[in-house]
């Protein structure tokens, strides 16, 4: 009896060549790339963390990343402002706004949904952790549909895995240098890079550049 | 062997050329920013907080960092004349609060329909 060892070589090379090309589906920009949003209105974040400062703390912190994609991001302090003296004192009544009242008052072309899910420091007996997680949902303030949503997360236990590396290590690196020393608000700069990864146009998934930005595409 | 000599510098050459646009190729400058920041984010953080810094001072900052950052060259950010302008309304100099919700507008057209929406409403009252 010959036993031929061809096929199990086939084989073997179809699993582990197989193994590589597992491919993640690329993101749909369609509707993004056909809705062209020039301004982003930031509504409040939902917070469904148990720290009451998960919301705002995030809030102080998209400016930045989103404003160098390319976008006008309305003032979030005097949206914030505006909401409550109009009577929507939280930001779950906000979410649940209709989009067209939106774009009446303040004229934006998308509203950006943000859902914090995660905000705070496990003390474990061996490595404590601070962990801020976000979701977030770009939504058309024109026809309501959402253009691209997004998740990210940031972690001080990070820094102990070094085959992060790249960009995302070493702001990790940077905020944990940073924190070092000061135990009281470790969330607050690690909701910074949250709001960075989530937000910060050129990401793998991420959010596309906008036109005020020299890498934006235009079609 | 002069020959071959020249072979090798050509070999080292390229390599030379291959290493140069490799490691060019990580250094990959990062485009510069668009605005220029300072404690901007940090203030908004401050004003969120409520109980840090008394209203006055919150605007002073912010004044002293936008010539910084007019000195630097730089762009202001998105908002930053708006929410300047918020805090000297919280403290009732509403001719400032005008005067910087105008020129947010000016700076960002895409801003319009909400500045115009505040004057009105501060028009009114």
């Amino acid at each position: 009896m010959k036993f031929s060892i061809k096929p199990w070589i086939a084989a073997l090379a179809i699993i582990v060549l197989s193994g590589c090309a597992t491919q993640k589906t690329p993101y749909d920009y369609t509707l993004l790339k056909e809705s062209k949003p020039r301004s982003i209105l930031v509504l409040p974040p939902l917070n469904q963390t148990p720290e009451v400062r998960a919301s705002y703390s995030m809030l102080a912190q998209v400016t930045q990343p989103l404003s160098e994609s390319g976008y006008y991001v309305f003032p979030v302090s005097l949206v914030d402002e505006t909401f409550k003296e109009n009577g929507v004192t939280e930001a779950s009544d906000a979410h649940q706004l209709p989009v067209s009242k939106l774009r009446e008052i303040f004229g934006a072309d998308a509203g950006l949904y943000i859902t914090m899910t995660q905000y705070g420091t496990v003390f474990r007996v061996l490595d404590s952790a601070t962990t801020v997680t976000a979701e977030t949902k770009l939504v058309d303030l024109k026809t309501g549909s959402t253009l691209w949503a997004g998740k990210a997360t940031a972690s001080s236990a990070e820094q102990q895995n070094q085959q992060q590396g790249g960009l995302a290590g070493l702001l990790i690196a940077a905020v944990v240098k940073q924190i070092i020393g000061s135990v009281t608000d470790q969330s607050h700069p690690m909701a910074g890079v949250t709001s960075q990864r989530l937000l910060k146009a050129g990401r793998v998934d991420g959010l596309l550049y906008g036109p005020r930005s020299p890498l934006y595409v235009p079609n | 062997m002069n020959k071959q000599n020249t072979h090798c510098r050509r070999a080292l050459g390229a390599v030379a050329v291959i290493a140069v646009t490799t490691l060019g190729g990580c250094a990959n400058t990062k485009a510069p920013d668009l605005y220029g920041w300072n404690g901007y984010e940090k203030n908004i953080d401050t004003y969120f907080r409520g109980d840090r810094e008394a209203l006055d001072s919150q605007a002073k900052l912010m004044e002293s960092d936008l010539e910084k950052i007019r000195s630097a060259g730089k762009a202001l950010p998105p908002g930053y004349r708006a929410h300047l302008g918020l805090l000297y309304g919280k403290q009732g100099d509403m001719a400032r609060f005008k005067e910087h919700l105008e020129s947010e507008k000016q700076l960002f057209p895409e801003s319009e329909t909400f500045i115009d929406f505040l004057l009105r409403k501060f028009n009114k009252n």
